[in-house]
């Protein structure tokens, strides 16, 4: 009787989904290739400090209207820059077929998608939390203004990548992609906006700052938990579309 | 019950129920939104603060209202698209998304015009406003993903995808009046609770959202059928109907 039912027994590796080793290798590899693609690397970051430049040039190099307005530029920068830099998320390794491999992987599909959404934030959110203070005293900001800016920039950039990377995984091998993906994105990117530089509004009439720091952390949360799903699903119906 | 809902998987079985289910839902819309339109803008008491000015609501209102519904019936459409692979769901979505651009925009563009003699400008950034200028922002989004994905399942997909993400801003849209203390006024109408205002304007301005809703189901309706029509366009029911 017994032999009849004899299964393939599970070993021990198959038993278990290596997942954190996967996730590993997967923001590893991220890493490296965006280090060996130097320039894509700086381009977002040349063009966040050019926006930032534009302001004063283009608006108005006094310090009050800049001391009023500095946060939001930079933040309005920090949004536009990630944006350029959500295109290639996804686009090196669909057109080289790894992300169909990556689609094919036993471990779930959220936890990798997760972990390359880091993997961005490492190499493009970071820089720009960065250059923030060196930005924020270009623009007449006083030390407790780029202080909160900082940590709002900390908190509401990886909300940027999450929400980002469910645009870049809709628009993937699209023809006019860059575009769409900016249409997409940005009246969900308004709320982030709003929190982010209000705080910084507040701190610096002396308000309680701590219910939008509690807001755009709530904003992180729900994205670390939701974007990943809609942004696999997405690549689902993106790889299976080509 | 299920064999309504499979049903609804056939095209033709749908052209035709909605070719039936067509002349009433215009008739008893016209007949509810003229009547709540002259009811309300000839009839209906001044308001003892706006005067006259008030009676934009008869548009304002509705318009806001059905701008948002229409949003929140393209997610669950999208949930059906996703689950049960549907295909009228996303004919319903592709059908409806520019109508709900257009009364986005109805809505805003008449709360600007109430907005002048009320509050003295024509635009403001408060929540209400930026919100429901968000939506209309989304619907663009839902319309171009649509139209840029050239195969139709595809394109079903993602677009329910969109939808679903982006109705996160419907519950802001409505609490922001509450969640913030801003200029626009908190909800004027409410189906739970007793009207605020007196039933001479409340009833004119149900009867203009009932006949909105029944309206804007008739045009869903005659946009569906066109969509179906262009999609089976090979099929034979269709080739008959249109050589007939």
């Amino acid at each position: 009787m017994t032999a009849m039912l004899k299964l393939p027994r599970l070993t021990r590796q198959q038993d278990v989904l290596p997942v954190l080793p996967a996730c590993w290798a997967v923001l590893r590899r991220d890493l490296l290739s965006s280090i060996r693609r130097r320039q894509e690397l700086f381009n977002p970051l040349i063009f966040f400090v050019m926006v930032v430049a534009l302001f004063p040039l283009g608006v108005s190099p006094e310090v009050a209207f800049l001391r009023e307005a500095g946060a939001g530029i930079l933040w309005v920068a920090a949004l536009l820059s990630t944006l350029l830099s959500l295109d290639h998320l996804f686009r090196h390794d669909y057109e080289e077929g790894v992300l169909e491999q990556l689609l094919l992987q036993p471990q779930p599909l959220y936890l990798l998608v997760l972990t390359k959404v880091i993997a961005h934030w490492l190499v493009t959110g970071v820089p720009l939390i960065i250059m923030a203070p060196l930005l924020g005293v270009m623009v007449h900001l006083d030390g407790n203004s780029i202080k909160y800016l900082c940590l709002t920039l900390l908190l509401g950039t990886p909300v940027l990548s999450f929400i980002g990377a469910i645009g870049a995984a809709l628009t993937l091998g699209l023809k006019s992609a860059g575009i769409l993906l900016s249409l997409l994105i940005i009246p969900l990117y308004i709320p982030v906006l709003i929190f982010g530089t209000g705080t910084v509004m507040a701190a610096n009439e002396g308000l309680a700052i701590g219910s939008y720091l509690a807001l755009l952390g709530a904003l992180l949360v729900l994205a670390l938990t939701c974007a990943p799903f809609a942004a696999a699903a997405a690549l689902r119906i993106s790889v299976s579309n080509s | 019950m299920w064999q309504f809902f499979h049903k609804l998987g056939s095209p033709k079985w749908f052209y035709g129920i909605a070719a039936r289910l067509m002349p009433w839902l215009l008739g008893f819309g016209v007949i509810l939104l003229g009547g709540g339109l002259v009811w309300g803008l000839a009839f209906a008491p001044q308001d003892y603060l706006q005067g006259n000015s008030y009676r934009i609501i008869f548009i304002h209102v509705p318009s806001a209202f059905l701008a948002q519904s229409v949003y929140v019936m393209m997610a669950a459409a999208g949930v059906i698209t996703l689950v049960w692979r549907m295909k009228l769901a996303d004919v319903f979505v592709k059908a409806v998304a520019p109508v709900g651009a257009v009364l986005t925009f109805l809505a805003l563009f008449t709360g600007a015009v109430w907005g002048k003699p009320t509050w003295g400008t024509w635009w403001i950034w408060d929540a209400r406003l930026t919100s429901m200028l968000i939506l209309l922002f989304l619907y663009f989004g839902v319309i171009a993903l649509g139209n840029a994905i050239a195969d139709e399942k595809s394109a079903a997909r993602a677009v329910a995808v969109l939808t679903l993400v982006g109705v996160v801003n419907i519950p802001i849209i409505k609490y922001s009046v509450e969640w913030w203390n801003t200029l626009h006024q908190p909800a004027t109408f409410k189906l739970t609770e007793k009207p605020s205002m007196p039933m001479e304007m409340w009833v004119p301005l149900l009867l203009s959202v009932l006949g909105l809703y029944l309206l804007f189901g008739w045009l869903a309706l005659l946009r569906m059928q066109t969509e179906i029509l262009h999609r089976e366009r090979r099929a034979r029911w269709v080739q008959e109907r249109v050589s007939a």
